[in-house]
């Protein structure tokens, strides 16, 4: 599993095609809108979570849209986890390939370091009760946003 | 001169707790105290020690009754939140299992499947205190002409609603790795290809079977912590086995007794009860269990001073083995070393992570440590010992 978040801009001509529908049909990637600003024979915004098999499936879904003269760009996202919702079970300490999910011995509490995190995801799902979570980084959005 | 050995009754324990005088230590305190003061004398010291533990358990799951309605309905199929129950029992008796996925989920077809919500998460849910959809279909007959039902409920709603474990506490549980060439999904994690990970699922010292491992106090009747409520140990539970390798302590050296266990779920906390997603498994319930363990004598002094040095558990291979049935394991650990955050398999170091949260066990053995030392927790001598196999 494979998951980033895009900004897309769409130039005036490709807003009216099927994009979204080939995508999921012949590039078998999901997807979830984050938001849409798209009005026909206009230029569109639209962030798009999405996720593919792996980093290639996603990629060549990428280089589709790239050919309809879509521009795209990786948001930056970040992890972070819901200490409320986290029941410090440990199993995402087994995942993490950099460490920033940590066991603290003896007390074994489980520690996450967001500094060390590189927002790969691996713990998403893995978490048995999806205390880590996906965010978008707010500071690199907004100015997006009010450019758009 | 030696002093006479010590011998005190349910009586004399209960007399102190309502005394405030007992004096409860949990099963982590124990192991020091034991080890400097030797089980006689820790005996004469300690009354009670308490066990916690808090980690994902399937076999379990909710027995309710919705109430009736006009006209009233003899229900044969039931779902909360999509989620289907057993409607097999009477006319509005249910059992809803936690390992049930929700009817439209997607389940294993876009591999590792999520399992976002079951029946795990129905039960956490109506702690929470949400409002669900309940429906209900029937066949209708003269006294239950309803043929369906739709509306929505809420935990206060329901007449009466009881978490019903068939199996907890297991007594030890594998550590499992992968020695097969590709990832495999299992209800122990994800493990890596070539044996890369090892995860493990026990308290170790604080778990409440590794605390009496010869069912000598925990038995039919035993008054517990359950969900963050009070419940009772009913009977001995599904997969119950006493018949394993033991250390000479007497702990197992392999999965062995288990226990079932109940209790009022409108009095358990969603902090207590939380549904779980595991990533290519499934749906099922983490739930918090806690047993105080009565110190009658040095003898249930030493097995409460048993320490993760002490026990032990088996290396089993998940990625070929456990699916075909093959009893192979691949050498034993200690809980010392599964903590350490390696063990050694097969001549290679192999990083090992939990999947029971110790934090939470330790906080369960001190809220019932907490609530024995005033008072508010006596101990129910068992009306029956589980089957110890002798
Ligand atoms: S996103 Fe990746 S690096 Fe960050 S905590 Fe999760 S597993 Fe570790
Ligand atoms: S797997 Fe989830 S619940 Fe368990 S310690 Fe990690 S973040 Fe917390």
């Amino acid at each position: 599993m494979y998951t980033q978040i895009y900004i897309l801009r769409f130039p005036k001509d490709t807003s009216d095609k099927p994009f979204i529908y080939k995508l999921v049909k012949e590039y078998d990637i999901e997807f979830n809108i984050l938001k849409a600003d798209i009005l026909l024979q206009r230029e569109g915004v639209m962030i798009l979570e999405l996720k593919g098999s792996n980093k290639a499936s996603v990629e060549a879904g990428l280089t589709f849209l790239k050919s309809l003269g879509v521009k795209t760009e990786r948001l930056a996202t970040r992890i972070r986890r819901d200490d409320d919702i986290c029941f410090q079970c440990g199993a995402c300490t087994g995942i993490c390939p950099v460490g920033a999910l940590y066991l603290r011995r003896p007390e074994m509490e489980v520690i996450f370091d967001a500094e060390k995190c590189t927002g790969c995801s691996l713990c998403v799902p893995i978490c048995p009760v999806r205390a880590m979570e996906l965010a978008i980084d707010r500071d690199w959005v907004l100015p997006e946003e009010t450019m758009a | 001169m030696s002093k006479a050995k010590v011998q005190k009754s349910y009586e004399e324990i209960n007399a102190r707790i309502k005394a405030g005088e007992a004096v409860v230590v949990t099963a982590e305190e124990m192991v020091g105290i034991v080890r400097d003061r030797g089980p006689e004398q820790a005996a004469r010291e300690v009354d009670v020690v308490t066990t916690g533990t808090f980690a994902p358990m399937c076999s379990s799951g909710m027995f309710f009754n919705f109430g009736q309605m006009t006209p009233t309905i003899k229900a044969s199929h039931v779902w909360l939140n999509k989620v289907p129950a057993h409607a097999g029992l009477a006319a509005v008796d249910c059992y809803l299992g936690v390992t049930e996925p929700a009817e439209d989920d997607p389940l294993n077809k876009i591999y590792p499947g999520e399992f976002r919500y079951g029946g795990g998460h129905v039960i956490e849910d109506l702690l929470r205190g949400k409002k669900l959809l309940l429906e209900a279909k029937a066949y209708g007959t003269d006294c239950y002409a309803a043929k369906k039902m739709k509306k929505e409920v809420t935990l206060a709603d329901l007449p009466y609603a009881l978490l019903c474990n068939p199996r907890n506490g297991y007594q030890n549980y594998n550590c499992a790795v992968n020695l097969s060439e590709k990832a495999v999904y299992t209800y122990m994690g994800m493990l890596k290809p070539n044996c890369r990970n090892a995860n493990y699922c026990s308290a170790g010292e604080l778990s409440p079977l590794l605390n009496d491992p010869l069912y000598r106090t925990i038995g039919i009747g035993t008054r517990i912590f359950l969900g963050g409520a009070t419940g009772y140990v009913t009977w001995h539970g599904t997969q119950h086995n006493p018949h394993v390798p033991r250390t000479p302590g007497g702990a197992p050296r392999k999965p062995a007794g288990t226990i079932m266990v109940q209790g009022d779920l409108k009095k358990m906390s969603h902090d207590w009860v939380r549904g779980v997603s595991i990533l290519g498994y499934g749906n099922t319930l983490a739930v918090g269990l806690g047993i105080p363990i009565p110190i009658l004598d040095a003898e249930m002094a030493a097995y409460t001073g048993v320490s993760d040095e002490d026990l032990f558990t088996q290396v089993v291979d998940y990625g070929y083995d456990y699916t075909n049935g093959i009893a192979r394991n691949y050498g034993e650990v200690s809980y010392a070393q599964l903590k350490s955050g390696s063990i050694i398999v097969n001549g290679k170091e192999v990083p090992t992570a939990p999947l029971s949260s110790l934090p939470k066990a330790r906080q369960i053995a001190n809220i019932l440590k907490e609530q024995i030392s005033q008072g508010q927790f006596l101990l129910n001598r068992p009306a029956e010992t589980l089957p110890d196999g002798r």
